[in-house]
């Protein structure tokens, strides 16, 4: 190197003739024999060893991304089912409710009605025993009234004339 | 590395010096300034690729979210330009994006080499591509890729001109794909040391000279903050427009 530098300082003559570098082709054969081992090489040490660790590791964050965003939907599809469920269970609870309600309702009043139909029965049985003990108690008070005009009768009539009159002629006497 | 001589030589920095020298088959093979950062380039992208990927985290580091980026960009890249049956260019096109653009922004280190200022290397990158392109091309449609030089639905006279055209633009594809590489790394980096240079001088001159050179400081400032734009940018376009050439190999019919 210092040589080459002594020569051109010291010879300007052939520095001069030394040509524009690029274009120096005895430069050509060692440049080419470089890159193309270089070239060789680097291309070798990418396209086996560099690039296919990348693009898996490319691949692997995009399939991670892609399995993420897969479940989220699947989580939230499946949250979407969920209230789906809950909001038919709700409905489906208030219908039962309602059905359940309106049963007891009726019930309840089917009974009501029932035992008012039961008490009013009873009542209206009531009323007519007693209606019927009532008739009862006037035809024996009426028949008490005959029997004991009777005797008053008798009791009289013996009173008065001092014979006892059978009862049957007390009896004639008092229905005629 | 200004010349030690002092001379203002904005060329120097292009200059192929032998570390080991060495021979191979008659040829010169030998070690040199571009064979190291060649080296270099091709060590960090290894490393980093292969480090910030050790841990194969869900959740990415810095230094891994920095190479999957690379990755995912690259892939974007390919997917929209070749679809997903492209993605078998993938480790080529990626390849040749980071080695690009490694280059490139090693060369921006100062007192460092641009292997990308080379037109070998560019010429040589690009008709890597320009073969894979036509063998890929008769391999995948047979001789139905010529049908790239003659769109269909194209009256029959007017073949006679549009073949030739498409033959030419064909061949300039490695030319200016190479030297479109080449020749912003070279003016850039010339650009660069011509600014700086002017900067040095301006300052040492003394008096009201110094102030002035604050117009080149600033300058030279924007000038690197664009090289590092133009360093990505030339790796971008490289690797977008092997996948643009690349889709003609697949789909030759226009």
């Amino acid at each position: 190197m210092a040589e080459q530098h002594n020569t051109e300082i010291h010879a300007p003559s052939q520095g001069h003739e030394k040509s524009f570098p690029p274009f120096d082709t005895t430069t050509y054969s060692s440049q080419l024999f470089w890159l193309i081992i270089c070239f060789t090489f680097l291309y070798v040490v990418l396209s086996k060893l560099a690039l296919p660790r990348i693009g898996e590791v490319l691949e692997e964050r995009r399939d991670r991304i892609q399995r993420d965003l897969d479940k989220a939907a699947q989580l939230h599809e499946e949250t979407q089912a969920a209230i789906a469920t809950y909001e038919e269970a709700l409905a489906s609870a208030r219908a039962k409710a309602n059905t359940i309600a309106d049963e007891t309702r009726a019930k309840l009043n089917a009974e009501i009605a029932d035992e008012r139909a039961q008490i009013e029965q009873e009542i209206t049985k009531k009323a007519l025993d007693a209606e019927t003990s009532i008739r009862q108690a006037k035809t024996e008070a009426l028949g008490q009234v005959n029997k004991i005009a009777a005797q008053t009768t008798q009791t009289i009539v013996e009173k008065l004339i001092g014979a006892k009159p059978s009862s049957s002629d007390v009896d004639s006497v008092l229905r005629s | 590395m200004a010349s030690s001589n002092g001379e203002f030589d904005p060329i120097h920095q292009f200059e192929i010096q032998k570390i080991f020298p060495m021979e191979f088959m008659g040829y010169d093979t030998s070690f040199t300034n571009s064979s190291l950062f060649m080296v270099l380039a091709v060590g960090l992208i290894s490393v980093f690729l292969i480090f910030s990927m050790r841990g194969r985290a869900l959740v990415p580091g810095r230094w891994q979210n920095l190479a999957e980026l690379f990755y995912e960009f690259v892939a974007n890249l390919l997917r929209n330009i070749l679809g997903e049956e492209g993605m078998k260019f993938f480790p080529l096109v990626f390849t040749l994006f980071l080695f690009v653009l490694f280059c490139n922004f090693l060369g921006m280190l100062p007192g460092s080499f641009t292997v990308t200022s080379h037109l070998v290397v560019t010429a040589a990158l690009a008709l890597l591509v320009i073969a894979i392109v036509i063998g890929y091309g008769f391999y995948k449609n047979g001789l139905g890729f010529l049908k790239l030089f003659a769109p269909s639905a194209v009256p029959l006279p007017m073949l006679f001109i549009i073949v030739p055209i498409e033959v030419i633009s064909f061949l300039a594809r490695p030319v200016s794909l190479s030297i479109r590489l080449f020749a912003n790394m070279l003016a850039g980096h010339i650009t660069l040391k011509v600014f700086a240079y002017f900067l040095v001088s301006l300052a040492s001159a003394g008096g009201l000279l110094s102030f002035l050179s604050v117009g080149p400081l600033l300058l030279g400032v924007a000038m690197t903050a664009m090289e590092f734009l133009v360093a990505f940018l030339q790796a971008f376009i490289f690797a977008t427009l092997t996948c643009i050439y690349l889709n003609d190999a697949m789909h030759p019919s226009h």
